[in-house]
């Protein structure tokens, strides 16, 4: 029966192929252009991790209260990095995916060859989870263990640039390099991994700096050696002991932190932890204000610090609207064309077709237009990506990826779209007794 | 032109219709919402630097050497830079229009209050406001004698000492609304520092917001970090041969160094506003296939149309009409259609928007953008509207006899 519907949705699409083609063609540009579209204004939204960017979370802990907004700030919004205390009791509780603390380094960087002069490597103190949370590149080696975060192991992962600069490049991996007056050993050298914005310290870096992200080492190792802080300092209150130390006693927020949790229910677990934990604190006595926290995921979060500028994400709605109206317009024309052979139908409901069989006809002729526009969707829209290189500047054009789960929803959107603009005359001309379709014609 | 028996063949076709008009309300909507978007970005693109944008070149010189007297190594480099044929004059600064570079502090009008706004630090040497072409609109520029190091060693705490400023127009109105500010004090450091003059424009070295572009102030402040951007003012025909010599002078000058971003200010701006070309083409392309598949949509419907009421086409004309009631009738039929789809577009646009407003700090969608856009459309209707509308007029009268 399949195939005499197919024979028969064939015919029909024939019977007016510029309306057939009119309908393949909208619907297969809709597909292409709002894909194409929204792969190129993804790259250059500044998602700088767009595959992964719906995991990351950055959450933020109201350390300071009431008294750390100011008189005329009504926002509530806690601070927006954290202080040395809540970020250690967080990497404790280890509740996500990956975690890591993360706060700026500057330190001289003694170069191997004798005479050079030290340089300066500006990087982030970071944990160990740090690489994989971020899917960091390595040309060699790779991050550190967890095992390297405990004992503060002097190790440390550097830029293909710092590499060049202090070893003139090739594999480091297993040398040692004087930095800040230790030694470190290099267990990786990055590959061509300089984010922009650079995402995981906006606080600091403003979302956008060249300099940044050459050294990265041990957090705990960090703060043991007495790496100070190169970044932000924010203070409600001075410390009351002076120098590193104090800072890290203190209430200042200083320290970044990134989380990665891979689903919804994940961050609403994390949401929780956070609340609970706080809660802890306020019956502690340490706050005396309610739990006040923040679980941003990275778009937002960027979004919220003013990374991204917020015109950008419109683009992204203009392709989706796109793809709308190339929808309501096919179906628009599928319904002109069916709502006409109510006739048709009754002839073949008076020589014994079922309503059912009715429906399924109609529906297989509606879905071969979906399915027809869907298919030329699909090869418009690898000519578009493949154009994209052609039209862009390289840096944008290697960001533009197509994005699978969201091309099979547009393909199942069209198809089930075509398909409803199918069952609707079908159900109305079905409904009507045959004898009566045939009097009327 | 009668209506009524429009409408009532509407009324048959309701469901088709609405759903033209739907399309037709929504490609409103998105229209002049994706138009105002991109009409704000392009404003941005050309909003005026302040600076003598064509004639300027830029090397960042990073001296490796730590010993070195940064001041005297600039002065040095400057000096060997100004002999080179075709310069007209030559600064060290630390910061331009653009380079992502900015140093912001929060000025006080009076001590021990509050911040009242944060503006970008320019720092460079004597030469800057004449190199990079700085229009003063009041008051001095600076006296030779209120120059100091920045103090890049001390965390730049020259700006605790730093006497005097020169500010922008738009941030000396924002200090001092409908005051002179010139002769001002504020406080931006430690010290009270006074206005001594007013530029008419220079933009902040990035423009990430949007309602404080022209925050800006100039110190007379020398960089003294061994990180340096010179700044060469020459013919605009002759930049790229200067930036080769100036590289090779330099080098020669000393080799323990680091050349990085040697570039024409054109360069460094088209650089800036790259994401925003490419933002801007793909919206416009967006927008075009939009209005391309409303136009393609209303003429498949109509052609669709006229082949359905091909025989009541033949009668009409048989009892009497002429080929241009025919074509009337399409033509009337569309405008009806599209004026539906107006109306609810144009409800639907004010909707959109106020929702972007919400949502992404946008402005308010000038009304003008409305008529136009609803005029636009319904052209554009009336454009789609006309093959078929002229094929139906040409249906004989004979059609009439004929049975389907």
């Amino acid at each position: 029966m399949f195939g005499y519907y197919l024979n028969l949705a064939l015919r029909s699409l024939k019977r007016n192929p510029a309306l057939t083609a009119l309908m393949i063609l909208t619907i297969a540009f809709g597909v292409a252009a709002s894909m194409t579209t929204w792969s190129v204004f993804r790259a250059v939204s500044g998602d700088p991790i767009p595959w992964k960017s719906s995991k990351l979370f950055v959450p933020q802990i109201d350390n300071w209260g009431p008294a750390g907004h100011g008189p005329k700030d009504t926002s509530n919004e806690p601070p927006d990095a954290m202080d040395y205390t809540d970020a250690v009791a967080l990497m404790r509780a280890h509740r996500a995916t990956y975690q890591s603390a993360m706060y700026q380094i500057g330190a001289p960087v003694l170069p191997q060859n004798p005479g050079q002069h030290p340089i300066t490597a500006i990087g982030e103190a970071v944990y160990g989870e740090f690489f994989p949370m971020l899917d960091v590149p390595f040309k060699y080696g790779s991050g550190w263990s967890a095992a390297d975060d405990e004992h503060r192991a002097q190790v440390a992962v550097i830029s293909s640039h710092l590499n060049d600069k202090a070893f003139g490049g090739g594999d480091s991996v297993g040398k040692t390099l004087n930095i800040d007056g230790h030694e470190y050993r290099v267990v990786g050298v990055l590959g061509d991994w300089n984010p922009q914005p650079q995402f995981y310290d906006v606080v600091n870096t403003g979302g956008f700096s060249a300099g940044g992200g050459n050294l990265f080492v041990p957090f705990n190792t960090a703060i043991a050696t007495n790496m100070i802080n190169n970044g932000n300092t924010n203070c409600v209150d001075t410390p009351k002991e002076a120098g590193f130390v104090g800072l890290q006693k203190s209430e200042c927020v200083w320290i970044a932190f990134m989380v990665q949790l891979d689903d919804a229910a994940a961050a609403q677990r994390y949401k929780q932890f956070l609340d609970n934990y706080t809660a802890e604190q306020q019956q502690a006595g340490r706050f005396n204000w309610p739990p006040n926290n923040r679980l941003r995921d990275l778009m937002a979060w960027m979004d919220y610090e003013h990374v991204v500028p917020p015109d950008t994400r419109i683009s992204l709605y203009v392709a989706l609207g796109l793809l709308l109206v190339c929808l309501v317009n096919t179906t628009g024309l599928l319904l002109a064309k069916f709502l006409r052979r109510s006739s048709e139908i009754g002839v073949r409901r008076a020589l014994g077709a079922s309503r059912r069989e009715i429906y399924t006809q109609f529906l297989i002729e509606a879905g071969m237009v979906g399915l027809a526009g869907g298919a030329l969707g699909l090869v418009l829209t690898g000519f578009g990506i493949a154009g994209i290189g052609w039209v862009l500047p390289r840096d944008i054009a290697a960001l533009a990826h197509l994005d699978v789960s969201l091309l099979i929803t547009t393909l199942v959107v069209a198809i089930v779209a075509t398909m409803l603009a199918g069952l609707y005359p079908a159900l109305r001309a079905a409904a009507v007794q045959p004898a009566w379709q045939l009097k009327s014609n | 032109m009668e209506i009524r028996p429009i409408l009532s063949t509407l009324r048959r076709h309701k469901l088709t219709a609405s759903l033209l008009t739907l399309q037709v309300a929504l490609t409103c909507a998105i229209v002049c919402n994706t138009v105002f978007v991109t009409s704000l970005r392009m404003a941005r693109m050309n909003l005026p630097s302040g600076l003598a944008e064509s004639e300027l070149v830029m090397i960042d010189s990073t001296d490796l050497a730590s010993g070195a007297n940064p001041l005297v190594r600039h002065q040095e480099d400057l000096a060997a830079l100004r002999d080179i044929p075709g310069v007209k004059s030559a600064a060290a600064v630390d910061a331009l229009p653009f380079s992502g570079n900015d140093w912001s502090n929060g000025i006080q009008t009076k001590p021990n209050e509050p911040p009242q706004l944060s503006a970008s630090a320019f720092n460079g040497t004597p030469e800057e406001l004449e190199t990079l072409g700085l229009h003063l609109i009041a008051g001095r520029s600076f006296l030779p004698d209120e120059y100091i190091p920045e103090d890049s060693a001390h965390g730049y705490t020259g700006i605790d000492h730093v006497s005097a400023t020169i500010v922008t127009r738009s941030l000396a109105k924002q200090l001092f609304p409908g005051e002179n500010a010139v002769g001002k004090i504020i406080y931006v450091g430690a010290g009270p520092t006074t206005i001594v003059g007013i530029v008419d424009h220079l933009l902040r070295p990035s423009l990430n917001q949007p309602d404080s572009v022209e925050r800006s102030m100039l110190f007379p402040m020398l960089p003294d970090s061994n990180d340096v951007t010179y700044v060469l003012r020459t013919a605009p025909q002759d930049r790229e041969q200067l930036l080769k010599t100036a590289s090779d002078v330099l080098k020669k000058l000393d080799a323990n160094r680091v050349l990085q971003n040697a570039q024409t200010f054109t360069q460094l701006r088209n650089h800036y506003f790259q994401r925003d070309r490419t933002m801007i083409g793909l919206l416009l392309a967006s927008m075009l296939g939009l209005l391309f598949v409303t136009a393609l949509g209303i003429t498949g419907l109509a052609n669709f149309w006229v082949q359905q009421r091909h025989r009541s086409i033949g009668i009409r004309r048989a009892i009497g009409a002429t080929r241009g009631d025919i074509l009337r009738y399409f033509q009337t039929e569309n405008f009806l259609i599209v004026t539906f789809g107006v109306l609810l577009g144009v409800i639907l646009a004010v909707g959109l928007n106020l929702l972007l407003m919400k949502h992404y700090e946008l402005p308010r969608l000038p009304l003008y953008y409305l008529p136009i856009g609803a005029v636009a459309l319904w052209l554009l209707g009336q454009l789609a509207v006309l093959a078929p509308a002229l094929r139906a007029a040409a249906v004989p009268p004979v059609e009439a006899t004929r049975s389907v």
